[in-house]
């Protein structure tokens, strides 16, 4: 399972302190250094961990915390908080328009699973006894029509496409268009991976975005990322204003400090988790639940 | 002097750039430290006299167990290569560009579509098919992956083909059950061509972190890996995991993917991958010293 070692690192780390009833400055410098490096260790970028480092021993060098008659579980209870607060508190839930339909956008880099969570996500709100459309707007890669395609029969759900000569853009106008006339109340929009830095691509996204006025913008982020994911997250989130992130390939054995990274730098929730590659593989994300399981709790 | 001084905070900043390249921290940690107990024997105290100690130190890290970066290709006969690595990391996509490679070599290529089971995943095959002008072996969706593997391999025999390149669906290295469908493709491989196949390559996402490690090890247990493709190099991500995976597993990184386009694909270049690494740093330096003059 992901987050598994994660989990298992701090644990280890965190039970050293739990039950002492004395702890020193020089305690929490230690338990510190340990829990920086086993969130370097699982992926955290550098300096998310700085910062986080930095907020839990400023917390718990406290007064309350050192003098208080549990230090130990009280130091383990800030780590708690600022990892919750990390994570992002509740789950968010996905955006529902007062006039449908909901247009949804999802954009990502290449390979992050963007195709497979739009079929995925289809199918999610198929359950809510939803009637949503999936549109085809990746012209790039080879046969990712036909992969779109195939996930639709598979789920019984409508796919727009306009075959790869027309624009994006002009995909995404006249998919919205079918959508209000066939009583779709969710658009999902499947664009083509691309990078961060690549501007003609990211300036299509914000055209399509300028064009269709979506109400959710979703980066797919690959849980497996490394410190990149700052970079990434950052930049398409000055670029579009993401709303939400949905973390893919959680059901590997990263440790997932991903997640952590990119809801750090975005302040955007992640919605959903991607635990497998069958279309019912889509959870929803409780980033409070994530938090107590990493620290055992 | 001109340069700046190696001090506690050249270091540190050394050990930020590699972390943040993803080289992993415990790997990060012993490097520097060794660069460190080095830089002061031999009395370095600049950063100018202690680039060339750094590239040298981590170019020996990717060449050490590594040794050959070629190609093995079969002396005589066909060759047979065998692509695997996780989901949406680029096989697919790098066999399109090897297919290409191949070609221009003048080297007759067919390539086999182990995907059975991602959506569209055959389909995609067959257009870098077209894109390179080489032949597809396939069979249905959904079918035998190791069937398909083995069809392939009857149908070079008969078109006098140089090399075959083999598609697999990406699978995440705790799922058991697909390693071993991995496995038994490979044996069916080295069952039907003695030797064969001459190389398995590990194709790893430049974006990934620490879990490439595991990926490498846990791949290299189901397939014997021969060499790596490390992708997406051309955009923010270094890939820095590649070094502690040639340095402990002792898998050379072969090739490095720098795009979605056919001629996307480049031999690894160990001095200009390190130099890459550490441009920021020295760059950085050489940016404020100017600023300063
Ligand atoms: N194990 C696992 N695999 C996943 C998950 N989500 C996606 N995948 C796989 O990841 C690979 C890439 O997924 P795609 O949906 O094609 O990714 P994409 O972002 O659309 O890719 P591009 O369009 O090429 O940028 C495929 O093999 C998917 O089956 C997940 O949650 N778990
Ligand atoms: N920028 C960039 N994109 C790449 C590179 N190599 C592959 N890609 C893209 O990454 C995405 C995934 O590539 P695929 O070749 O489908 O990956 P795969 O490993 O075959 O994926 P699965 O079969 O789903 O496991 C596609 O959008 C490719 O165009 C590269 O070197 N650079
Ligand atoms: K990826
Ligand atoms: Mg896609
Ligand atoms: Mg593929």
């Amino acid at each position: 399972m992901a987050f598994e070692g994660l989990a298992d690192r701090l644990q280890e780390t965190l039970r050293k302190i739990r039950g002492k009833g004395k702890v020193t400055e020089a305690d929490v410098k230690e338990m510190m250094r340990e829990v920086r490096l086993a969130l370097l260790e699982a992926d955290v970028n550098f300096k998310v961990v700085r910062d986080f480092v930095n907020r839990v021993k400023e917390r718990a060098v406290g007064q309350e915390v050192l003098k208080s008659l549990t230090p130990g579980q009280q130091v383990i209870k800030v780590v708690n908080e600022e990892l919750t607060a990390l994570m992002g508190g509740e789950n968010a839930k996905l955006a529902v328009s007062q006039r449908p339909p909901t247009v949804i956008m999802m954009v990502g880099l290449q390979g992050a699973g963007k195709t497979t969570t739009t079929g995925k996500l289809a199918k999610y709100l198929q359950k809510q006894n939803r009637n949503p459309l999936l549109v085809a707007a990746d012209i790039y890669r080879p046969a990712a029509i036909k992969q779109l395609q195939v996930l639709g029969e598979q789920i019984n759900v409508p796919v727009f496409s306009l075959g790869d000569k027309e624009s994006p853009v002009v995909i995404a106008k006249k998919a919205i268009e079918q959508a209000k006339e066939q009583h779709n109340d969710y658009v999902l929009i499947d664009t083509a991976g691309r990078l961060h830095i690549d501007e003609t691509l990211m300036n299509e996204l914000n055209q399509i975005k300028e064009e269709v006025r979506p109400d959710e913008i979703l980066l797919v982020v690959d849980a497996m990322t490394g410190q990149d994911a700052v970079n990434v997250a950052q930049s398409f989130n000055e670029q579009l204003n993401i709303t939400g992130v949905i973390l893919t390939k959680l059901d590997g054995d990263t440790r997932g400090g991903a997640a952590l990274s990119v809801k750090a730098v975005t302040g955007q929730p992640i919605k959903f988790v991607g635990m497998g590659e069958k279309l019912d593989a889509l959870e929803p994300f409780h980033p409070d639940r994530m938090a107590s399981r990493i620290l055992g709790m | 002097s001109r340069y700046r001084k190696v001090d506690e905070e050249f270091f540190e900043e050394l050990e930020e750039i590699l972390i943040q390249a993803d080289v992993g921290v415990q790997t990060v940690m012993e490097l520097v430290d060794e660069l460190k107990l080095e830089a002061k024997r031999q009395k370095l105290e600049d950063s100018e006299s202690l680039k060339p100690l750094i590239t040298e130190k981590f170019v020996e890290l990717l060449h050490s167990t590594a040794g050959n970066q070629q190609l093995n290709m079969a002396s005589d006969g066909l060759t047979v290569i065998l692509f695997v690595g996780v989901n949406g990391v680029g096989k697919t996509t790098t066999i399109g560009k090897m297919a290409h490679m191949f070609k221009n070599q003048g080297k007759k290529v067919m390539l086999a579509a182990g995907d059975t089971f991602r959506a569209g995943a055959i389909e995609q095959l067959e257009i870098w098919g077209e894109r390179a002008g080489v032949d597809v072996t396939k069979h249905q969706a959904g079918s035998d992956p190791a069937a398909v593997i083995y069809d392939a391999i009857q149908a070079t025999r008969k078109r006098d083909i140089d090399v075959l390149l083999c598609d697999t669906a990406g699978r995440l290295q705790n799922k058991v059950n697909l390693m071993q469908e991995l496995n038994k493709i490979y044996r069916v491989i080295q069952r039907e061509i003695p030797g064969a196949p001459h190389e398995t390559l590990l194709v790893l996402d430049a974006t990934t972190g620490q879990n490439a490690f595991s990926q490498a090890k846990t791949f290299n247990e189901a397939t014997g890996i021969t060499g790596i493709v490390l992708t997406k190099l051309d955009g923010t991500a270094k890939g820095g995991i590649v070094i502690a995976i040639s340095n402990e597993l002792g898998i050379p990184v072969k090739f490095v993917g720098l795009g979605e386009k056919l001629d996307d694909l480049q031999p690894f270049d160990a001095e200009q991958y390190v130099y890459a690494l550490f441009s920021e740093l020295f760059e950085e330096r050489e940016n404020q010293q100017q600023s300063e003059q």
